[in-house]
């Protein structure tokens, strides 16, 4: 059967047809999709797989782990940050091992597209000592989930795959199974000497683990996604991972004159490579991401080969590639368009308008008008477009929860006022801990919580904790005088205002919720009212 | 055969349902189709783009290279400028006319109109007037792709039967709206 899939859309239906039990994620751009794709799936509503979105990509990769602890197929999913959310469960997941297969998938940005860095998660998986897949297409993508799980469970370590956002987001057509596998059945067999990382039993897990690596490498350098293609003319060699491999063979329609190393599966397979830099004057290493294949292939090479690539400047050190970036790598002449437009202006995006953030952001700049001194510390979502014109708003946007607890170290060190603004889904996923250390000291800072009742940045996911805010801070031990909620319209800014005024002013921890709908999910809500109105 | 089409305007105007119907025709002929596209922050008022490549023989690269796009297909008509090194000497913009100004540093109309016209095949249609005028409101996204026939090379009746799998769950009355558009389009293009 072919479907017409985005790369996301490929995995997810690879993972349903392996025998998939149970998604688990945060929503990050550009990994959001593959969650999505379950949820609406008809197998997985048949099958009843896990498809709720988690907390936080910790909660998500320990749920998964859980599962595979009991025999069953898990697949978690992230972007790239996210996997420094989970390091520790994931880290110490290549510790324990699995017992039903696990796959991790992490969405990579390079050019930052969305994101803060272009960190690559293809060193994480080095670090964790597990295979690591890169593919290179659509159908790629799709194959290797299955793949993916039978290795996971023949070697009992969990695999990471790594994609792109190129490939996450780039549809292409795919061929799928007609008839997907089952699911595992429960089973009991994790044995605890391996899942008790007590530093006896790590000590023991980590001989093994290490033991295993040369038997990883052979799997690569025979796996059937790394290929080595002999060209005649040996001046150069070509490595190429993941979709760096598309742009390259872009260039060469009849085929490429040099030999060609295609890698879509870590640990690095040094046979291959080392066949490479033997017969060719020269190699040029393409990937998409940091230099990973070209450092550890710099590390291991004898004094006199050339290597080139991202850190001698053939390729750009930072940023996406594309067919361009290795034309230009490889002396090929780069095709004339147009020449580009001086009249164009750029058009970052912006709130939506009559998005509740827009007048949570215009009652701030109203009342910091009189604290000349405040900083205002920012968080990740569609609100950290506060810090654009007209706004200005933000003085900070590190990570997810950082807004509360580095205006705590803020507030520490002596500054007021100390304002953090965090959006309701950022909250649960990493501000409510913060928050906790914010109450026991009652550090002097006003929280804004701007609570639009989704995840909205990323399309309009559920959001963990609606309609449940109040009862958290409570919880934590914040005071219900200090605890605000206002509706964020242009109509309630004298209330708003004053509100925020009063809290600053408290000397101690005050927290604001300004709650309205986001105009995304509002609009979205409207039309499937009417049409259900229609229907009936 | 081999096109190689961007997609483009302001996050919202919905480049992608053009895409959807362009690969629908491309799938139903067995073409190979690559078409990335923009997700994320970009889309709230940003601009977007897409890359879509159909062709009879395998694509490898989710990209189109400078100076390699045989078509320009855009809902705002500063932001098919913005494209202009990728497109191809030859090869064509078809764009709305209508200006989408929420930044406030817009250029000049006049100017957008000049630079576009520069551009030695050039369709600038004012799609969302000929919408109204045809009580077809919704579907002037339509009326481009039917502007860029030609230009995309693919056969009108294979964009037509697109459009009836695409719309059809959505019942005749949409259909029927956006054949509509499509042959309004077709009457436009030179």
């Amino acid at each position: 059967m072919r479907k017409l899939l985005l790369g996301d859309e490929a995995i997810a239906q690879g993972a349903l047809d392996a025998g998939l039990s149970g998604v688990y994620a945060y929503p990050g751009t550009p990994s959001t999709e593959i969650t999505e794709y379950i949820q609406n799936s008809k197998l997985a509503v048949e099958r009843n797989v896990h498809r709720r979105w988690c907390c936080n990509e910790k909660t998500a990769m320990e749920a998964a782990l859980g599962m595979s602890f009991m025999g069953k197929r898990a697949l978690v999913c992230m972007k790239h940050v996210g996997l420094n959310v989970c390091a520790d469960p994931f880290v110490n997941s290549g510790m324990t091992g699995v017992n039903g297969g696990l796959v991790v998938l992490v969405a990579d940005d390079p050019s930052m597209h969305s994101s803060q860095d272009e960190q690559d998660s293809r060193f994480y998986g080095k670090f964790a000592m597990i295979p690591t897949l890169e593919p290179s297409t659509q159908q790629e993508a799709y194959d290797m989930m299955e793949m993916a799980y039978a290795l996971s469970e023949e070697v009992c370590l969990p695999v990471l795959m790594r994609v792109t956002t190129r490939m996450a987001h780039s549809r292409a057509v795919v061929e799928v199974k007609e008839t997907p596998r089952a699911e595992n059945e429960l089973n009991y067999n994790a044995q605890a000497s391996h899942w008790v990382l007590l530093p006896g039993n790590a000590r023991r897990r980590n001989v093994t683990v290490t033991g295993q690596q040369a038997d990883l490498e052979r799997r690569a350098v025979e796996s059937e996604y790394n290929k080595y293609v002999d060209g005649p003319d040996h001046k150069m060699g070509i490595i190429a991972t993941g979709i760096a491999y598309n742009y390259l063979m872009e260039c060469y329609p009849d085929g490429c004159p040099y030999p060609v190393l295609k890698i879509s599966q870590y640990p690095m397979p040094k046979e291959l490579i080392n066949r490479m830099t033997a017969e060719c004057d020269e190699v040029l290493i393409a990937e998409e991401g940091q230099p990973f294949v070209e450092d550890l292939v710099r590390g291991v090479m004898p004094g006199n080969a050339v290597i080139k690539g991202r850190l001698t400047g053939e390729l750009p050190r930072t940023g996406e590639l594309s067919p361009d970036a290795i034309k230009r790598a490889l002396g090929i002449e780069v095709c004339e368009g147009y020449a580009s437009c001086d009249d164009v202006a750029p058009r970052p995006p912006a709130l939506c308008q009559g998005c509740g953030h827009r007048d949570v952001y215009t009652a701030l700049n109203e009342v910091l008008k009189d604290y000349p001194n405040a900083r205002v510390f920012g968080d990740i979502g569609c609100y950290t477009l506060g810090f654009m014109p007209p706004f200005k708003a933000i003085h900070s946007c590190v990570d997810m929860g950082a807004s509360i607890t580095m205006a705590k170290g803020a507030s520490d060190a002596g500054q007021w006022p100390a304002v953090a603004i965090i959006g309701d889904s950022t909250f649960t996923h990493s501000g409510m801990t913060g928050l906790l250390d914010a109450i026991n000291e009652n550090a002097n800072i006003t929280v804004i919580i701007s609570d639009n009742l989704t995840t909205g940045m990323t399309g309009g996911q559920d959001s963990a904790g609606t309609g449940k805010f109040e009862d958290i801070c409570r919880g934590l031990g914040l005071s219900d005088e200090h605890l605000k909620v206002v509706v964020p319209l242009p109509k309630n800014m004298p209330e708003i205002t004053k509100v925020m005024r009063e809290e600053i002013e408290y000397r101690g921890t005050s927290v604001i919720i300004p709650r309205r709908e986001c105009m995304q999910t509002l609009q979205r809500h409207l039309k499937q009212k009417k049409a259900q109105e229609a229907k009936q | 055969m081999k096109t190689d089409i961007i997609l483009c305007g302001v996050g919202g105007q919905g480049i992608l349902s053009i895409a959807t119907v362009i690969g629908e025709a491309a799938m139903h002929e067995n073409l190979y189709i690559k078409q990335a596209e923009v997700h994320g922050m970009s889309q709230r008022g940003g601009d977007v783009q897409s890359n879509l490549r159909i062709s009879s023989d395998p694509i490898s690269s989710d990209l189109i290279a400078l100076g390699a796009a045989d078509v320009i297909i855009s809902m705002e008509p500063m932001e098919a400028l913005r494209y202009l090194p990728y497109l191809s000497k030859e090869g064509w913009i078809i764009t709305s006319s209508k200006p989408f100004v929420n930044i406030p540093n817009y250029p000049d109309v006049e100017t957008v109109m000049a630079d576009l016209n520069k551009v030695k095949n050039v369709i600038i249609l004012d799609i969302e007037k000929l919408a109204q005028d045809n009580a077809i409101p919704r579907s002037a996204n339509v009326i481009l792709l039917g502007a860029a026939q030609k230009a995309l090379n693919i056969e009108y009746d294979k964009l037509e039967n697109a459009i009836r799998r695409v719309f059809g769950r959505k019942g005749d009355a949409v259909v029927e709206a956006n054949l509509k558009a499509l042959a309004i389009g077709k009457e436009a293009q030179r």
